[in-house]
């Protein structure tokens, strides 16, 4: 089962893929940069799905009489739904984005975090 | 290059520059998910992927400003726990089957009786998307629906107050 590096070489990339999405995701403020650090993410979720279904010498799974050995069809199955689903979330997220930068006029979270403690400051000092 | 461009693409800071990037980043996945014999997937990621989620970038980045802030924080937090979580996953992808082993239990379970052309398709993922596991692809109508919703209920309150002459958003 366990082999050396070479053989999970595909898992290796994906790993590193998530993490670098991981990473712009929690070290970057900015709302639009994180969506993109969250579709890197997905995407490295695709390559852990689809690489595993792979096999030497076979084709893709369309069947025609002159092959015999087809890549397993289910994770495209799978990944196929992920992909769609992904966009939809993406388009929902910037959508939200578009609103926050309307409300407080900026897209930064620092910014937003200090018009929010800006406007509590002003409420405690009130009463 | 898809390193070369996930580095570029987590160091630029123009944020039209990141959006480009990650529409190029799409395509090398594309290609590299038809060198795994996924040409349906590689298709819908050529698509959706680089065509649509950059026109939808693009199109928030046009109501929003398109330089990030420089980051405030010392990043060394972040890049730990990232490196942290590298470690861990890829200490766990040791124990996974090697790649391409035709003996792993993926290849074992359910693929062989979807590849025997019982509905009398011959792209079986088309066979399985449609028929064998169609709720599935219901379930992913009813998400895609209740996003399209969610954007509608966020986006038209904006509209109103101004008058209806440019409609971005979705």
């Amino acid at each position: 089962m366990s082999g050396g590096l070479l053989e999970h070489f595909s898992h290796i990339v994906a790993v590193l893929l998530m993490v670098a999405g991981l990473h712009v995701v929690m070290a970057r403020g900015n709302l639009i940069k994180k969506l993109v650090g969250l579709s890197i993410f997905q995407t490295s979720v695709y390559l852990l799905y689809i690489a595993p279904g792979k096999l030497i010498g076979g084709t893709a799974p369309i069947l025609a009489p002159e092959y015999a050995l087809y890549s397993n069809p289910l994770p495209h199955v799978l990944i196929l739904t992920a992909i769609v689903v992904g966009v939809a979330t993406l388009a929902l997220g910037l959508a939200l984005a578009v609103r926050i930068r309307e409300a407080y006029g900026t897209i930064e979270e620092d910014e937003i975090t200090a018009a929010d403690n800006a406007v509590q400051d002003a409420e405690g000092a009130k009463p | 290059m898809m390193a070369l461009a996930v580095l570029v693409l987590v160091r630029t800071r123009n944020l039209f520059a990141v959006i480009v990037l990650s529409g190029i980043y799409s395509f090398l996945m594309a290609t590299l998910l038809v060198a795994l014999d996924a040409v349906d997937v590689a298709m819908t990621e050529a698509a959706v992927g680089a065509g649509v989620s950059t026109v939808l970038l693009l199109g928030a980045l046009h109501l929003c400003k398109s330089e990030e802030a420089k980051p405030v924080h010392r990043p060394w937090l972040p890049l730990s726990l990232s490196l942290a979580t590298a470690g861990l996953l890829i200490y766990g992808a040791l124990g996974l089957p090697d790649f391409a082993d035709p003996a792993a239990p993926i290849h074992r379970h359910v693929a062989p009786r979807y590849l025997q052309n019982e509905v009398d398709v011959p792209n079986v993922v088309t066979a399985v998307l449609a028929s064998f596991r169609g709720y599935d692809t219901l379930g992913e109508t009813t998400v895609v629906f209740t996003a399209g919703a969610g954007i509608i209920a966020l986006l038209r309150r904006r509209r109103h107050p101004r008058n209806e002459d440019g409609d971005h958003g979705k």
